[in-house]
């Protein structure tokens, strides 16, 4: 009976990145997979391919690979890259790829409809997700306690969060008080953990959905980038230097971690991973990390006329149309997304999972942040365009911390990026 | 034989020459073709275009050259700008004249002391480029990097090089990088001049610079010339800045080589990346035409 090696990647080093992934691969999937599949009477093994650089690298790396026909099996995919991918022919539905079994799988009536588009487009199922997330303020309490500052801490505007940043910079001049993200250097941990962070508060989202249309210009733009001014340029209660260099969000964890940096906005995933394991674990982050939700400009500002705002993403694996092994890769995929393989990653990573029979177990922090902030939430629009405009979001947020632009001039250049992208018909402009 | 007849005959010739012509075909004339071709169109890698991408004429070329903005940051006439600082500062100011300085400082000297410099420069030449790269990150740190504690040391303010200073950070870093090929191209240049020619000048009374000025200098003009030809395209076409800097912060050290690489490979978009690209080869192939006529020149003087 001939051996059938599977190949799969996502961004995740032993030690290092999304290190809870290899532990889980080696320790529990590779073996209890073989397992599985000798019990059916075949010889499938799984190894993992991990990858050290950005998330950006990575997807050059798909797109490339995908192009010329080859690539690993199974690999770990963002969301919003889908449609970019679908469109250009790279990705085929799962059902194309492994046949009917992948309709009759059990999973899917554990994952509500809107859980399964994470990793789909326009109503085809490419992958399966791992799972979503909340992005707030991550705010180290020993800081807060030396500069005085009462907990639990929860700001209700802008103002009140700048007054905070204001105290510890007054309190602990060697702290960077606040950080959110903005530049070219981080990608999307820019448009989604700062820009969108700040626009929502500011009232809008990049995209009328009910319109179908770009929102180039707004007083909200120029409200959340007036707030990066603030922040950066004027009162320099952020540091731009993590910003615009290279490897600008790596530092920032590190400086957090160091307890140099003391409100940092991310994702829940820096909550579960990055400070929970790896090269910038917290032993001790439950004492002295909480979260906070980020504020609206002022309550009930926001998005929606929201008091607090927050977006969501999600990320999953997705199977490679070049595959010379569909049906084994289907098997391995969604014995991945099984059950009890799910709970096993629970034990070392616990998180928002997609799957309703898989709880967050162990981390009551984790359980607030998905209760406070998933009704708050919000996706970005899934359409091919949609990464070119993020990239022009993140180019708006360098020229206003950079100092480069005012945030007028830079709203003026970024609404001729989006309209000579999009088209004129495709964008509004409010006034 | 007779009457000087080719030893293979027309055939024989050409038919030895195959393989090589179809290698230059396969890997030089084929991409610039193609890459040619792509310039005219909106293929991109990922989203509709590319499945259904068609030809756009010039579309590509008019944005690139958008003359309204395009020395804002993030665009090609700012790439090119930087190009430049970095072509003048690296390899013309930076290696051609470090290495001539160099060749010439040891000119006619032999010892531990030589042997030690040239090794360092060469080794220099040789590490690989991701090595090279982190070294200078590390090197540049502002917070911990080995030049601002020297700096330091010698009471002087540290400089946040990567942020406040990228380009000369890069001009600096290249220099280094690439003034072996000059030195050693310049000291065998040197030992090619007769020793009696400087001792004739030394007994004639002539200072050191003037011996410089007019033996040397005339002597090895025209390895000047291709030296300077060869290390401008190369400086011109590097991409090594790109992993110390990634071209940042805020564009301020984004090469004509990285605008590229972002464009085609980073935003996907082969079509725009393809009009660059030819316009680079444009570039390049004016550079080394005005090096080389300048050479055919001087050739036909001496």
């Amino acid at each position: 009976m001939p051996t059938i090696e599977l190949a799969l990647t996502c961004r995740c080093v032993e030690g290092g990145v999304n290190a809870n992934m290899v532990k889980w691969f080696k320790t529990y999937l590779a073996p209890k997979f073989a397992e599985k599949m000798k019990a059916e009477g075949k010889n499938v093994t799984a190894k993992l391919v991990e990858f050290g650089g950005s998330d950006e690298a990575l997807k050059e790396q798909y797109a490339l690979d995908l192009k010329v026909g080859k690539g690993y099996d199974v690999f770990a995919f963002d969301g919003f890259w889908v449609p970019e991918f679908v469109a250009g022919g790279l990705l085929k539905p799962l059902d194309e790829i492994a046949g009917p079994e992948v309709k009759q799988w059990e999973g899917w009536g554990h994952i509500s409809p809107g859980l399964q588009q994470i990793l789909g487009y326009q109503g085809k199922l490419y992958g399966i997700a791992s799972g979503t997330d909340v992005r707030e303020i991550f705010y180290r309490k020993d800081l807060f306690a030396k500069a005085g500052i009462a907990e639990p801490w929860q700001p209700k505007s802008w103002a009140e969060l700048l007054d905070t940043a204001r105290k510890i910079k007054k309190a602990l001049p060697d702290v960077t008080p606040l950080q959110l993200n903005a530049g070219t250097a981080m990608g999307e941990a820019t448009t989604m953990q700062g820009y969108f962070m700040a626009l929502l508060g500011a009232g809008i989202h990049m995209y009328d959905f009910e319109k179908g249309k770009w929102i180039a210009k707004s007083p909200a733009i120029a409200d959340a980038l007036n707030f990066y001014k603030t922040v950066y340029v004027d009162e320099k209660l952020g540091d731009a230097r993590l910003q615009l260099l290279k490897d600008g969000r790596n530092q920032s964890f590190a400086r957090f971690r160091d307890g140099k940096i003391a409100m940092l906005v991310e994702g829940d995933w820096f909550w579960r991973s990055v400070i929970a394991t790896g090269e910038w674990k917290i032993p001790n982050r439950n004492e002295v990390v909480s979260f906070a939700k980020m504020p609206a400009k002022e309550p009930k500002k926001g998005y929606k006329g929201q008091d607090f705002v927050t977006i969501s993403g999600g990320t999953g694996f997705v199977i490679n149309p070049n595959t010379k092994y569909p049906k084994e890769a289907w098997a391995l995929l969604s014995f991945m997304f099984s059950k009890e393989p799910l709970m096993a990653f629970q034990e070392l990573e616990p998180r928002i999972r997609v799957r309703d029979d898989v709880p967050v177990i162990g981390d009551p922090v984790m359980t607030e942040m998905a209760k406070q902030l998933l009704g708050l939430t919000t996706v970005r629009p899934m359409l091919p365009e949609y990464p070119k405009i993020s990239a022009e979001a993140q180019l708006l947020t360098e020229r206003v911390v950079s100092g480069e632009m005012t945030p007028e001039k830079a709203m003026e250049a970024y609404a001729k990026a989006v309209t000579a992208l999009v088209g004129p018909d495709k964008v509004i402009e409010l006034k | 034989m007779t009457g000087g007849a080719p030893i293979l005959s027309r055939r024989t010739g050409f038919f030895f020459l195959l393989p090589s012509l179809g290698f230059v075909s396969l890997f030089i004339l084929f991409p610039f073709v193609w890459v040619f071709y792509l310039s005219f169109t909106n293929q991109t890698l990922t989203g509709v275009t590319a499945i259904q991408s068609r030809l756009v004429g010039l579309a590509n070329y008019h944005r690139l050259l958008d003359f309204e903005t395009w020395m804002t940051s993030g665009q090609f006439g700012n790439a090119l700008r930087i190009s430049a600082q970095f072509v003048v500062g690296s390899a013309l100011i930076g290696q051609a004249l470090l290495g001539l300085a160099i060749a010439w400082a040891f000119y006619r000297w032999r010892g531990a002391f030589r042997e030690i410099v040239y090794t360092l420069v060469i080794l220099a030449w040789i590490i690989p480029d991701v090595v090279v790269a982190f070294t200078w990150m590390a090197f540049l740190d502002r917070d911990r990097g080995t030049l601002n504690a020297i700096l330091q040391l010698l009471r002087l303010a540290p400089v946040d090089w990567l942020i406040q200073q990228p380009v000369l950070s890069i001009i600096i870093f290249n220099t280094w990088r690439g003034t072996a090929f000059s030195m050693l191209l310049f000291s065998s240049a040197l030992a090619t001049i007769p020793p009696s020619y400087l001792e004739s000048a030394e007994v004639a009374g002539a200072s050191g610079w003037q011996k410089f000025r007019d033996i040397i200098l005339p002597l090895i003009r025209s390895h000047i010339l291709t030296d300077i030809i060869l290390i401008t395209l190369w400086t011109f076409n590097t991409f090594t800045p790109f992993l110390i800097t990634g071209g940042g912060p805020a564009f301020k050290s984004e090469l004509v080589s990285i605008y590229t690489f972002r464009i085609a490979f980073q935003f996907f978009e082969f079509g725009r990346g393809g009009a660059i690209a030819v316009a680079m080869m444009l570039i390049n192939l004016v550079l080394a035409l005005t090096y080389l006529t300048i050479l055919r020149r001087q050739g036909v003087r001496t």
